[in-house]
């Protein structure tokens, strides 16, 4: 069966795509071999500690803790992205492995499908 | 070869739309196949049938629907999406207690796992609009 890599490029806030990407990629866990790619601003999706309370949106970050029981295979993110925003991988809600470009390059040839959020 | 379309932009907002159409088109005439167009995020407004666009402006949503009907192919609105933005059939009219429904004739509102099953069992699986 086909595998699919989630891409996710957007910030959390600001539009709907980041949330609507996380219930795509939790649909498509429960199907196939689903992995998750973070670049760019889709890298302050990780971020801990966020809160919508003064935004009155839904605080969807949440739904990242559920990513290894859906059985979510490889939770990766850009190297070059996450020092770009001066972040490290302790700022993150879950564990997540970075990659230098040959590793995403590599990560991306894995898979069968890639879907873009 | 077997595709499926993704579309994310909403007509008029976004070139997606118009795009997505025009590259399902080209499959067909290349003699490829298509199992079925997605329409998520902003682009279930494709389904909405009360869109009354400027007449010297291309009837998108109409356009996808000849474009759908005409070759039996799936369009599905992704449900969850739909409902955030009060695109209705008559089921989801009366679950929700909605003075109307409004979605355009060839279209289907479905779960996201329309979109997983169309991306596993297609070819490729091309998205238009982010």
């Amino acid at each position: 069966m086909s595998t699919i890599l989630f891409v996710f490029s957007r910030p959390p806030h600001g539009s709907i795509n980041a949330q609507e990407g996380l219930d795509a990629l939790l649909m498509g866990s429960a199907f196939t071999t689903c992995s998750v790619l973070f670049v760019g601003d889709g890298l302050m999706q990780l971020a801990s500690g966020q809160s919508t309370d003064d935004l009155g949106t839904k605080n969807f970050s949440l739904g990242f803790g559920a990513l290894k029981d859906y059985g979510v295979t490889r939770i990766a993110c850009s190297k070059p992205d996450l020092v770009a925003r001066g972040l490290n991988k302790d700022d993150f809600l879950i564990e997540v492995e970075s990659l230098n470009a040959a590793g995403m390059q590599a990560l991306i040839h894995d898979h069968d499908k890639v879907l873009n959020f | 070869m077997n595709f499926a379309i993704v579309v994310h932009g909403a007509p008029y907002s976004s070139e997606a739309c118009l795009s997505a159409l025009k590259f399902a088109k080209a499959v067909l005439a290349s003699g490829h196949s298509i199992n079925r167009v997605f329409f998520y995020h902003d682009g279930v407004h494709t389904a909405n049938n009360q869109i009354a666009p400027p007449q010297d402006e291309a009837p998108v949503s109409e356009q996808w629907q000849e474009f759908g009907v005409g070759n039996n192919i799936e369009l599905i609105a992704c449900i969850a999406s739909c409902l955030r933005r009060g695109i209705l059939d008559e089921t989801e009219a009366d679950r929700y207690e909605k003075s109307g429904s409004n979605l355009a004739p060839g279209f289907t509102i479905s779960g996201l796992g329309q979109l997983i099953d169309a991306s596993i069992n297609a070819d490729r699986v091309v998205t238009f609009g982010v």
